[in-house]
Formats: C-alpha cells, structure tokens, sequence
C-alpha cells in the first residue's frame, strides 16, 4: 500500500535513523568499539567521494583503425601441496585458478576483438619442486609484467621484492594472510581474494544481525589458523561478538572417512566441543581441513558450525545465482568439467581486471595501468550487484562477501544492511582506511 | 433507491477510473513462477495466469498487439501468446538462453539476444526462419530496433558495450564502450538519441547516432540512499519525450529525466528492485514491475505519483501493454 510519494522518504529516514539509535546503543552497552569514526546520520547527502566516478579521459573510442595489441598476462603459480578433501567422495582439484582465467581470457579476447585489442595468457605454473621466483625472473626479462599470482605469501613476497618486479602488477588471487595487506604490504601488489578480517567481519556481521553474539571458537594449530582467529578476535571487539572460550583442536587429525570411520569421528567431536561456556555458534578455523568438517551436527550442544566450514565467508560458492552468475557458473562447468571454486573465481577477475584495465584506460604499460586501477574510473563488474574496485590504502580489492558453501543455497551475503560507513558500506569488511596499518614502500 | 443505486454505481465507476476511461491489458511475466499474469487497466485485477516455459523474462507485443512474445531463457525457446485466447500459441526457436528481444516497427523481423552465446539472433516474425546471427559481447541483454528500422542494438553486459548493427546487412558497424553491466538501449521516438542503462556503473549513457559516440552521462543522486544501490536498469520515454524513467533496482525507485536537460527531476518510491517499466500507449500509466515485492506499481504520468500497487507472480520482470 503506497502513500503519497513525499511522506516515505522521510520515514524511511525516520527508520534510519532509529536503527542507528538502536546499533550505537548496542555498541555502547556491549563496551565494543566501532573502529571507524562516529558515523553521520544516514539522512544527510553522501559525500562528493561517493559519487560515482568521472569517465576517465582515454577510453578509446570504438573504431576499426586502431591498432592491434598483443599485451601478455602471466598466471604464474606452482603445484604447491594441497590437503585433499575430507570425503573420499570428492573429487582432488589441482587446476584451481587457472580454469576461472582460462575463461576470463577467452572473454577478454571476445570482448577485445571489437576495440582491436587481443591478450595473451601465458601460463608459468611450475612443478611443486620448481623455483618459482626464478620463473618469475625469467618472465620479468622482457620487462615489467601483469601478473595474476597464485602463490603462498613468502613466495608472492620474494617476487614482489625483485628488483626487476617493482612496476610490475601482481594481483594475489591465493592467499588471505592478514600481514600482506598490512605491515608485508608491498605497492606492486593488489589483492583481488579476501583478507582473514574481510572474512571474519563477513561472518560477524551475520551473527551479530541474528543476535548470535557467543562464539566458541575452536583451532587448529597452523599459522593461518591462528592468522583467521585473530580476525575473529578484533571482529569480536568490532561488532559486539564475545568469543566464550578458544581452544585448540587437540585429536590426532581426523582419518579420511572410510567406510567404518564415522562411529569414532561420532564419538569424537562431542568430546572436542563439550564443557565450553553458553554459545550460540562454533566458530571453525580449520585451513588443512583436518577436522573442521566433522563439526556440523556432531557438537556437544547444538550449535551452527560457522568459519572455515560450515557456513563460510567466501568470494565464490557454487550455488551462488545472483546478478547474473549463473553465465559464470555455466561458463566454468562447461570448461572445466566442475563447478567453479573460490579461486577459480579470483584467478577470472585477476584477469578481467587486467584486460579491462588495458582496454577502458587505453594504456599499454604495468605503470599506467596501475594508476588506472586505483583512479576513479575503475569499478568492475564480478556478478556481485555493486561495482568493484580497489582500496588505495591496502591495495585490497572491496567486495561483498557471501556466506555459504556448506549449504546448498547461499545463506546471505555482507556487508549487511544496518551497519553503517561514512562512505562505502563494503568498507565495514577488514581494515578500514583510519585502521591500516600497511605504509607502501 | 434504484436512482440512488444507480447514482452510488456511477460514482464508484468513474472514481475506478477517471475520464477518458479507456481498457488496457497489462502483461507482466514472472521470471520464477513461470507464468504471465494478466491483469486488467481498469479493476488491476489479474484476470489470468498463463503458463509458459521456464525463466520468462523479456516479454514484447507484436506492433499489431496480436501477438505476445515471451523469452523463456532457461526453457531455451520463445513462447508466442495469442492475445485474443490468452493462450500459447506457437514457439519461436530462439536459440539458446533467450533474454529480451525487439520487434522491428514493421512487424516482420524480431532480434533476439541470446544471452549465453553471446549471439544476436533475428528472425522471421510469421515463419520463424533465422535470418541471420551477429556475434556481439559476453552476456547480451538489452535489445532494441531504432524506429526507422534500420539499426539494432544489443547491450553485452560482460563487455560493458552497445553493439550497433546495421539491420539490412546483418552486420556490426560500431560497438560503443559504456559503464559496467548495460541492461538496456532505448531510442527516443525521433530517433536522435540512444539511450543505455549501466546497472553496476550506475549512469545511463546518451549516444549520438551520427556519431556513435557517448555524448552525455546521466547520475543519480538520493539523499540517503548509498550511492552504490542506484542502478539504473529499464528505461521508458513519456509520450511526449519530454520526460525519461529509469528503473533504479535495489534503490527502489524510477528517476523521472527531463530529456532536453538531461538532469534528474524526481524519484518515485515503488516496490522492491523495479527492474523494468513501460507506459501505456496513450502515455498516462506507467507500469512498474517489482521483483523483489511480488508486485506492480502504477505511477500516473502527469502527477509523477504512484497511485497503486498490484500483486502479480513471483520474481515479475518485464511488463507489456496492450490497448
């Protein structure tokens, strides 16, 4: 039922504004601190920065003379150790990454073809005992290079910081470690997956919208693990979560499940999940999927498994439908023979951020194109229904993020509507500029 | 007391609708339910539910308002309506995940956007015989004929461009880079402008068809509303072409554009993710389809206000009129 159209904009501000009354008080009782500054109220104009950007000043225009351009982009990656999947079930994936920019290529030359401008993916993915700073070096010979790296942080590092990489382009589509965007950070860098703290807020958002707010987080003992349950941590001060207990999962690693398997793995997890203190979920940090997968209905007390399984905080989930994915999804089961994983989905943007990066600001030089990704007139589009683009104090690209993958569906998607940012809700998820402390050398 | 009853009847018969009172028949198709609702211009009542093939979305009337064309992108075909029975009555083989389509003012050819092909199908309206197909960008939606009929546009929505094609050669002649994701091209009625909506850009662009180039970037700006969540997505002209709406999806409203100017006049609150619009041939109503509120809003073109909204099927998505 409408009323005159005036009436409802202003109580939609009403509304606004008592949902901003209602989260600072929340915030204020819990003794949590928001980290961005006190946010203005909802009602007043966005700032002249959030309006969208200026059509940058060289896209080039649709002709049949220009000139065609061969311009290289390198997946570079090795054929690092994986834990295999829980389930003897599943299949072991080893062409994650490469298949999702196999695609973007073959629509980056589609697309290309109508501007006069082709690309070249050159693959350098070395064997698991190859040197894969030496292939780098090879690569960087013939000059600076868009890289889209699918490497493990000391690796990604030990390329960035060759001097001959330093205006070059390497977009991490790997890696979450919290101190690459951070302290490690490094200007020749942009990273296209989510950070531990983009992932952690994504999951806090939720629970704090469901009023879950006690989490019993349980761990592994890797360094990623502890990486992700400090993000927990700092999300838990963030948005008025308390994390009830942490404990670290003390079993020897669970057996891949066999055909007797399941009566020890039924008996074992209450035992790794009882005595806790009153929670409403159990927050997972499990990255060599040892026992993680376990957890679902097998806790002490019934609990949602939320974390690295259970339901997770990811850039891609195979059920995801929205804002024109399912041509993705299609696209990568067709070629791939299997439905697209979350870094097949980074490795097709690291690309499509490359050719799009070359064809809307017409330039053809690493250095060039770099500046054009962190101008105004850079917003992708990555099926995610907002424009993404990169934040200029981490290098960190701001995406939304959705919740699934343990689920059939995907269950939401953050930032969630309610909190609120001065600028750009999606700023909520991992380090906000006023918190960073990355400093580019 | 007849008198009365017949006075009493008489009022409430022209407080229904106000002179001229005339029929249109509204047909808004249901992208989940897969069904077409009907609903009548005079009581918005939906008097039917037609069943089509799965995942309709575009939904274009014949010239002569004969015919009712439906793409059904995951049934892979195109649903012909009969709008004297209400029922299908044949098939078009559109080729594969049909999106939205446009008739040419003739009648004789309709253009198909073929969305996971990245193809530009057209046919033979009556024989349904494929005449040709033009390779265009990744993911192609939005479709359109100018009215003289001889250039057709298709938006791919992965390139981010507008593929002009010439119509008797079947053949690209420019291709124009816009915003992320173009959903929709429409022309104004003279023909001199083409207008192209970018979803996640959040602009529409002008284009001028001597040139074939980007002349004008139309903003949206709402007090309130994060900037991000104004999307423009379906565009309709007013009769006169004096005013453009857009719909603004997640937004939840159509930005009324006066088209000499090119700034934005007014925003009308309507249901949820208003995706697509259309007026009524006389230009009075304008029919708002809301995806997310299961619903139709009528806005009344000369007071910009939205008079009522109407329950339709699930997911509505695109709205046809017919006189």
């Amino acid at each position: 039922m409408l009323s005159s159209s005036v009436r409802r904009p202003r109580r939609a501000i009403h509304l606004l504004a008592g949902v901003t009354a209602c989260l600072l008080t929340i915030f204020l009782v819990t003794g949590a601190s928001v980290a961005e500054e006190p946010q203005a109220t909802p009602a007043g104009p966005p700032p002249a920065a959030a309006t969208p950007p200026a059509a940058p000043a060289a896209v080039p225009a649709a002709s049949a003379e220009m000139p065609k351009i061969k311009l290289p982009i390198v997946y570079l990656g090795k054929e690092y150790d994986e834990p295999p999947p829980l389930s003897y079930a599943e299949p072991i994936i080893r062409d994650k990454g490469i298949q999702g920019a196999r695609l973007s290529i073959k629509e980056a030359n589609q697309s290309g073809a109508f501007v006069g401008r082709a690309f070249d993916l050159e693959e350098a993915i070395v064997p698991a005992n190859g040197d894969v700073v030496a292939k780098a070096k090879e690569i960087l010979k013939h000059g600076d290079a868009l890289i889209v790296a699918d490497l493990t942080a000391p690796d990604l590092l030990a390329v960035a910081d060759l001097p001959e990489a330093k205006n070059s382009i390497l977009l991490n589509v790997r890696v979450s470690d919290e101190a690459l965007r951070q302290e490690q950070c490094r200007s020749n860098i942009f990273h296209v997956i989510p950070d531990w703290a983009m992932r952690a807020d994504a999951i806090a958002q939720y629970l704090i919208w469901k009023k879950w707010p006690r989490w019993f987080v349980l761990r592994g003992d890797s360094p990623a693990d502890k990486d992700f349950v400090a993000q927990v941590q700092r999300a838990a001060k963030r948005y008025g979560g308390k994390i009830v207990e942490e404990r670290v999962y003390s079993f020897p690693p669970g057996a891949r499940n066999l055909d007797s398997g399941h009566q020890q793995i039924q008996g074992q997890m209450p035992m790794a999940t009882e005595g806790a203190p009153e929670h409403d979920v159990l927050w997972v940090a499990d990255t060599d999927e040892a026992f993680g997968d376990y957890l679902p209905f097998r806790t002490y007390t019934p609990r949602p498994v939320v974390g690295t399984q259970g339901m997770q905080a990811l850039a891609w989930d195979p059920s995801y439908t929205e804002y024109g994915a399912m041509s993705f999804q299609n696209a990568m089961r067709k070629l791939a023979k299997r439905p697209p994983t979350e870094r097949d989905y980074a490795g097709w943007l690291g690309v499509r951020i490359l050719a799009d990066g070359v064809m809307r600001s017409g330039k053809n030089t690493a250095p060039e194109v770099k500046a054009f990704l962190l101008s105004d007139g850079f917003n992708l589009e990555g099926f995610k229904g907002l424009a993404l683009n990169f934040r200029d104090w981490d290098h960190q690209m701001r995406q939304p993020i959705l919740l699934g993958g343990g689920t059939r569906t995907v269950v939401s998607k953050s930032p969630q509507e309610g909190f609120l940012h001065e600028t750009n809700l999606t700023d909520t998820l991992g380090f906000d500029k006023p918190e960073t402390k990355c400093k580019f050398r | 007391m007849i008198r009365q009853t017949s006075t009493a009847a008489l009022a409430a018969f022209s407080l229904l609708c106000a002179a001229p009172c005339y029929a249109v028949t509204i047909f808004v198709s249901n992208e989940k339910d897969n069904t077409i609702s009907v609903v009548d211009g005079n009581t918005l009542e939906v008097t039917k539910t037609i069943k089509v093939a799965r995942r309709p979305r575009g939904i274009v009337l014949s010239p002569d308002y004969k015919e009712l064309f439906v793409a059904a992108g995951d049934g892979d075909i195109m649903d012909v309506i009969d709008t004297k029975t209400l029922e299908v009555s044949r098939h078009l083989e559109s080729g594969p995940d049909p999106e939205l389509m446009a008739i040419d003012p003739k009648g004789e050819r309709i253009y198909i956007a073929n969305e996971d092909d990245s193809l530009v199908t057209i046919m033979d309206i009556k024989s349904s015989e494929v005449l040709g197909e033009v390779p265009v960008g990744v993911e192609p939606e939005g479709m359109v004929v100018s009215p003289d009929g001889k250039i057709a546009v298709a938006t791919s929505e992965s390139t981010s461009m507008a593929h002009i094609i010439d119509t008797e050669k079947m053949k690209l002649i420019a291709n124009v880079l816009v915003d992320s994701r173009p959903r929709e091209a429409k022309f104004t009625a003279d023909g001199k402008e083409l207008w192209v909506s970018s979803e996640v850009g959040g602009t529409i662009s002008v284009i001028d068809p001597a040139t074939w180039k980007v002349v004008k970037k139309i903003r949206f700006q709402v007090p309130g509303v994060r900037p991000e969540l104004l999307q423009p997505v379906g565009i309709e002209f007013s009769k006169d072409g004096k005013l453009a709406f857009t719909a603004l999806g997640p937004a939840n409203r159509v930005a009324v554009i006066d088209t000499a100017t090119k700034e934005v006049k007014d925003y009308i609150l309507v249901g949820q993710r208003p995706w697509h619009l259309e007026p009524d041939p006389e230009g009075k109503k304008l029919y708002v389809a809301n995806g997310l509120t299961n619903d139709m809003t009528i806005i009344d073109m000369e007071t910009l206000k939205p008079e009522k909204s109407v329950s339709v099927g699930r997911l509505p998505w695109g709205v046809a009129i017919m006189p």
